[in-house]
């Protein structure tokens, strides 16, 4: 795996993979706004907190005439796969191409768009951006990558390989789905308690002590997504209400994205995370109430906005 | 006959300035806002709007100056019931105290300390403008009746319903006045909430199927609750807030809990939803949606203190 890459989003998981993938790779990041572009190529890419370097990605607007890579890394926000597979049609040769978006269906959009083999991803790792070309790297927790359709485990091992030489974390898998939809339930979950209420995921999340403590809540809703994701016939890699109960004992207070979009007023993932999960429950006839609820909720905040 | 008015924000001074009006009733108010107390001793509690009203009223920020007193009426904030009937407590040991607030669970809190108790219910509604000068923004009924459990006799309920329709404020004694209570708190809790999570007025939650499908779930819990109590509503909440959704009623009004949230103020969220729960868990009914707002409101308020 020696050929280019194509990091496509500029946001912090894009610009973490971009500068990480660049000390050991060729590496365009491929980013929205012109601007953003040219500080990239100017400056490179500052990371700091976990690590601290300068990566040098080239960076462009637009893959037309850039030579054609082995391999390229959708990373934009969920909203913005279409757009981006739009991008990639037609060209890569016969490279491969990796999506790593919060929530479900990614793969079936950019499957849309050309035959590439794909690997599926979900990634822990976090960040803040502090400016296009810095990046203020949180949490240096794994990436999860796996064949997606008739992709090769191979693919995967080697780009997991590839991630992990650049200084990030990562792991190859023959099947994402147990580890996709324990994320997915935490992240429907904290995005959009987090989202209603303004709190960052911290103590509130785990509290159980009176009836009307907000880890009754939260516990709710993960039970009902682990329902769901038993009714399509998942067994879940991790426990999400363990998982929420380990990162907010940690004491960190994260700032889930959902918050910040809405403290923001930019459109949400909510259909991508929570309705994803509201649209497999009525698919499969299963009951989530709360689930519904809170993303109805988080729908009608964006709408009081947008 | 002296009533005092105990919390005179803008409902209790709706009441206050009102009872004023008559010549055989002599009215107090307990409140802790100073200047308000000091603008009403000095020159009269004045109303404006649906009506043009100035009341001679004897206001004290000290529960203990309050005199002997035939009734109480309660208008505090919910969270503030305790802290009002225990300091005024004494001026009532002779007479009855009537709730005409928000939400469920403070006549419960008034009968710690008196020993008549009234459940009230009041749709008029306004907003204070300046110390002593009330906006009355809506007329409405008030229904009374004594609380089941200390309960006051109807005689001494029918002589303070009197009293405040000849004042101006229409109100009705009735033996069972828990129908028109969990009518409104069920109207409240369904709709206040979701306004206040989501920053919408009350047409918009009701034009969003999504939301108005979470409202009828709210309202059903709060149905339940009712019924497994032998509580029969005096109308149908549901009409009632397809009623308000229209444009030339109350589609743009923003729900006082919204109010709130914007102003960063605490909610009556446990006298509402946290109401419908607590007496659901008491009668055994489940209320999984009343409780999930409760939380996320009560999770609202926290989040204040960390910025």
């Amino acid at each position: 795996m020696t050929d280019g890459v194509w990091v496509i989003g500029g946001g912090v998981i894009g610009s973490l993979f971009a500068a990480h993938l660049s000390r050991v790779a060729e590496v365009t990041l491929l980013c929205r706004r012109s601007e953003h572009a040219a500080a990239v190529a100017d400056n490179g890419i500052r990371v700091s907190g976990r690590a601290d370097f300068v990566g040098r990605p080239q960076a462009s607007t637009d893959p037309a005439g850039l030579a054609d890579a082995g391999l390229a890394i959708v990373a934009t926000k969920a909203n913005d796969v279409e757009a981006a597979a739009a991008q990639l049609e037609g060209r890569l040769g016969d490279g491969s191409v990796m999506t790593v978006q919060n929530g479900l269906g990614a793969e079936e959009v950019v499957r849309g768009h050309g035959p590439w083999p794909l690997l599926s991803a979900v990634t822990f790792m976090s960040g803040t951006k502090l400016a296009d070309d810095h990046i203020e790297y949180v949490l240096d927790t794994p990436t999860w990558l796996a064949p997606y359709e008739d992709a090769p485990l191979d693919l995967a091992d080697r780009t997991a390989s590839l991630i992990v030489e650049s200084g990030l974390k990562a792991e190859a898998m023959p099947d994402l789905e147990p580890a996709r939809w324990s994320k997915l339930i935490f992240n429907a979950t904290v995005n959009s308690v987090a989202a209603l209420t303004g709190l960052p995921h911290d103590h509130h999340f785990a509290e159980l002590d009176r009836p009307t403590d907000l880890g009754h809540l939260v516990r709710g809703l993960m039970d009902e997504g682990t329902r769901i994701a038993s009714a399509a016939g998942i067994s879940l890699r991790e426990d999400p209400w363990e998982m929420n109960v380990l990162a907010t004992q940690r004491g960190s207070r994260h700032y889930p994205s959902m918050l910040e979009d809405v403290e923001a007023r930019r459109p949400t993932e909510v259909d991508f995370i929570t309705g994803a999960l509201v649209r497999e429950a009525e698919r499969r006839g299963v009951e989530a109430p709360l689930m519904t609820a809170v993303y109805r909720l988080v729908k009608g905040r964006e709408a009081s906005y947008l | 006959m002296r009533v005092a008015i105990v919390g005179c924000g803008a409902v209790g001074s709706l009441f206050a300035a009102n009872l004023a009006q008559l010549d055989d009733v002599e009215v107090w108010a307990f409140d802790l806002d100073q200047e308000h107390v000091a603008a009403i001793n000095e020159r009269g509690l004045r109303l404006s709007g649906a009506g043009e009203v100035v009341g001679k009223v004897h206001a004290t920020t000290v529960a203990a100056e309050l005199p002997p007193s035939d009734f109480g009426i309660v208008a505090t904030k919910c969270m503030h019931t305790a802290a009002a009937i225990e300091a005024s407590a004494p001026a009532f040991a002779g007479g009855a105290v009537c709730s005409v607030q928000n939400g469920v669970g403070n006549e419960e809190i008034i009968a710690e300390y008196v020993e008549h108790v009234i459940r009230g219910t009041t749709f008029p509604a306004g907003r204070i403008l300046e110390p002593a000068h009330v906006q009355w923004d809506v007329k409405g009924d008030t229904t009374i009746g004594p609380f089941e459990p200390s309960p006051t006799p109807i005689p001494d309920v029918e002589r303070l319903a009197d009293a405040c329709t000849r004042g101006g404020m229409p109100t009705q004694a009735v033996t069972d006045a828990r129908g028109p209570q969990w009518r409104k708190l069920i109207f409240n809790a369904a709709t206040n909430p979701i306004g206040a999570l989501t920053g919408l007025t009350h047409g918009r939650v009701c034009e969003d199927p999504g939301l108005r499908r979470l409202v009828s779930q709210l309202v059903d819990e709060g149905k339940a609750v009712a019924a497994a109590q032998g509580i029969e509503l005096d109308a149908d909440p549901e009409e009632l807030i397809d009623h308000a959704a229209r444009p030339d009623v109350a589609y743009d009004h923003k729900a006082s809990m919204l109010q709130d949230v914007e102003a960063r103020r605490p909610t009556e969220i446990d006298y509402l939803n946290g109401g419908i729960a607590r007496f659901g868990r008491d009668h055994g009914i489940p209320t999984p949606l009343n409780d999930a707002v409760t939380a996320l409101i009560k999770g609202l308020e926290a989040s204040w203190a960390q910025t």
